[in-house]
């Protein structure tokens, strides 16, 4: 076993499938710069940077795709794909099922994702939900260095477009160059576990579309993603000294959902509450409780999400955000 | 009319120190994330800005605080924000990329080439509302490449709408350096578009002045847009805290962290050919070593150094003027900083 921090787990998975894989290419902003380390291995040819044009590499990437590359589109953050969103959404997305099934685009979108650091509301969303609305899109949100790596190798192995999400409170490099630049007087709660870890000796695919369960507990399940995940075991601990015992499933997949993981966690507890770092309405905690209403299971609901426009300032962001003490208030309200 | 250059001199003076109150801030870990800021371009912006009068609007990009303060917010308001007070000019909402004046009809963005529709929209309502008004859009080279940019100068030129696009080129896209990502010559690009172009140097408020206040008169007129293409250099690079300036100012205590996986990922099996290896090794080498011989390490590239030289043939009036001026930014940042929580 080797340990690796975020970041690094992605870009040696990425390292060792373009090693296999001479059809891979890396190209986006700044790329010299940010992912300097395969530049120097794999050669200018297949790794470069390009202008802040965002419409026109992504939407090249998808066409690459179809025409036999698998090109690792990377964006600035998620929140710029608003930018080129035609690409995926009227492009990637319907390859496959307007050419009646005989040609998919085999691309992969990377772009950090998500809040904490005090970066602003048009930097710090999630926004896998408004992806994962669009059919065709598969959507992965890793939350521990391990399965950040895995799932990277299965995206490129995947046979369609695939957003894979790395959460910037997570990733060594990305929180260093967004948030402190190198400064020791600011201060982030970043998960530990989350940002480094244990990962295996040689890349293997992480499966897409499973869940998997970080933490068994018979009196509520709750379900959650990315840094939600971690905050989400922070609470279950304080939770058990109250007596309450707390499942948490780490979806790590957001489309496809991993629904037979979740009703199977939900039918036992009869409990279900979602921690989602992505807006509040018509997203992932509602598509949820869908999922286990379709499935005729009888529980009781409950989430917490980010309902508003990420706030600037630090106490307001750190109360919009998902956080331990909001997550304990509606477990308690549960099981009430 | 010619331009008053002590009050431009005053005006960029105010900016570079306030800006320089803000980096000090950040590096203190008062304001938390990003903050990219505007040393260095103060010339284009004092030169242009100073022309605006009330019905004008602006928009701006992530390094919008100067053209805000030189517009006439209060100074207080915008430190309140970057703080992220309750009491800031956007209730600790927006952040230093995100400021917004409906008084001063200011609109800023942290996305790139996102001043190109903003501005076209604020001129469109001018044409409307404010007959006479008009809008600029502050931008940065990097942005020339973003569609919606090119597509609001077609739209103002095609409406012939009141804009002064303002490029303020300091060669870099991000940290990428410009002409490795960018085809063709800019002011050929706003041609194309039907747009005329006028290039000045982005470090001579004078020049800038006059070249925008015949653009800014030809759009009041009803003659359409004018595209101002500016060099400049930005001191700070994209942002504080940007590791290709660390390298400059620290190269010790940098290099190893990047030197040690590149050298590890070089020699590694599996990949490409040693000649490729090399050509990325030569294109990582430029990336990283190329603020060596930037001229941002060139004082004679400062705007506000410019200004003053010429000022200096009066030096009890520059005394005065600065005197004044360091008073109005400490006072403001005095005032700001007796409710920061310690």
């Amino acid at each position: 076993m080797r340990t690796m921090f975020f970041t690094q787990a992605v870009d040696d998975a990425l390292a060792q499938a373009m090693a296999d894989d001479p059809r891979i290419i890396l190209f986006g902003e700044d790329i010299p710069l940010l992912r300097r380390n395969l530049l120097v291995r794999f050669g200018p040819r297949r790794v470069r940077g390009t202008p802040i044009s965002e419409s026109a590499f992504l939407g090249a990437g998808v066409a690459a795709a179809m025409a036999g590359l698998c090109p690792v589109v990377e964006m600035y953050m998620v929140d710029f794909l608003g930018v080129c969103m035609d690409a995926l959404l009227n492009h990637a997305a319907k390859v496959e099922a307007f050419s009646g099934g005989k040609w998919t685009a085999r691309v992969v979108v990377r772009a950090p994702c998500g809040g904490g650091y005090g970066d602003g509301g048009q930097h710090e969303p999630s926004l896998w939900g408004w992806l994962a609305h669009i059919p065709g899109l598969t959507v992965l949100v890793p939350s521990t260095p391990a399965d950040a790596g895995g799932l990277m190798l299965a995206a490129l192995q995947h046979n369609g477009p695939v957003i894979f999400l790395e959460h910037k409170l997570l990733s060594e490099t990305w929180l260093e160059f967004l948030g402190s630049g190198a400064r020791r007087t600011v201060q982030y709660d970043v998960p530990a576990e989350g940002a480094k870890g244990a990962v295996p000796q040689k890349w293997e695919p992480v499966p897409i579309g499973k869940a998997v369960l970080r933490r068994a507990g018979g009196d509520v399940t709750i379900v959650s993603v990315g840094v939600g995940v971690h905050r989400t075991l922070e609470a279950a601990e304080a939770l058990e000294a109250e007596g309450i015992s707390a499942g948490v499933l780490d979806l790590r997949t957001i489309s496809p959902l991993d629904k037979t993981a979740v009703c199977e966690a939900v039918a036992q507890t009869g409990r279900l509450l979602v921690v989602d770092e992505d807006y509040e309405g018509f997203g992932l905690s509602g598509e949820l409780s869908a999922v286990v209403l379709e499935a005729g299971i009888s529980c009781k609901y409950a989430r917490v999400c980010t309902q508003t426009t990420i706030p600037y300032a630090r106490h307001l962001e750190d109360q919009i955000l998902p956080n331990k003490q909001r997550i304990n208030a509606s477990v308690r309200q549960l099981m009430q | 009319m010619s331009p008053d250059l002590w009050s431009l001199y005053a005006l960029m003076l105010k900016s570079r120190l306030f800006e320089e109150a803000i980096a000090q801030l950040w590096h203190d870990g008062l304001i938390s994330g990003e903050m990219h800021l505007g040393t260095g371009e103060e010339a284009i912006i004092a030169g242009v800005v100073t022309q605006l009068r009330e019905g004008d609007a602006m928009a701006l990009d992530h390094r919008g605080t100067a053209a805000l303060l030189m517009r006439g917010v209060d100074p207080v308001l915008i430190l309140h924000e970057l703080l992220g007070n309750p009491d800031g000019l956007c209730g600790g909402m927006g952040g230093h990329m995100h400021l917004f004046s409906k008084e001063y009809l200011a609109a800023s963005s942290g996305i790139v080439g996102a001043e190109g529709p903003t501005a076209v929209g604020f001129a469109l309502s001018a044409q409307y509302l404010h007959p006479g008004a008009i809008a600029v859009a502050f931008f940065g080279d990097g942005a020339m490449n973003q569609g919606m940019l090119m597509e609001s100068m077609n739209l103002a030129s095609a409406w012939n709408l009141p804009v002064l696009f303002v490029c303020k080129d300091d060669g870099w896209a991000i940290t990428t350096q410009s002409k490795s990502v960018t085809g063709g010559d800019l002011n050929e690009r706003a041609r194309g578009l039907g747009i005329p172009a006028a290039e000045v140097d982005g470090c001579d408020v004078s020049g800038v002045w006059e070249v925008s206040h015949s653009a800014i008169e030809r759009a009041r007129s009803g003659q359409g847009p004018t595209f101002l293409h500016a060099r400049c250099v930005h001191f700070e690079g994209h942002f504080l805290g940007l590791q290709l300036i660390r390298i400059v100012r620290d190269p010790l205590r940098e290099m190893p962290e990047i030197a040690v996986p590149l050298t590890q990922s070089f020699l590694r099996p599996g990949g490409a050919a040693l000649r490729e290896r090399l050509a990325g090794l030569k294109t990582v080498l430029a990336a990283v070593f190329s603020p060596l011989c930037d001229p941002r390490r060139d004082s004679a590239n400062d705007p506000v150094r410019s200004a003053r030289t010429i000022l200096q043939s009066d030096p009890v009036r520059l005394q005065e003027l600065e005197d004044q001026v360091e008073k109005e930014i400490s006072s403001a940042l005095a005032s700001a900083l007796v409710e920061v929580p310690s």
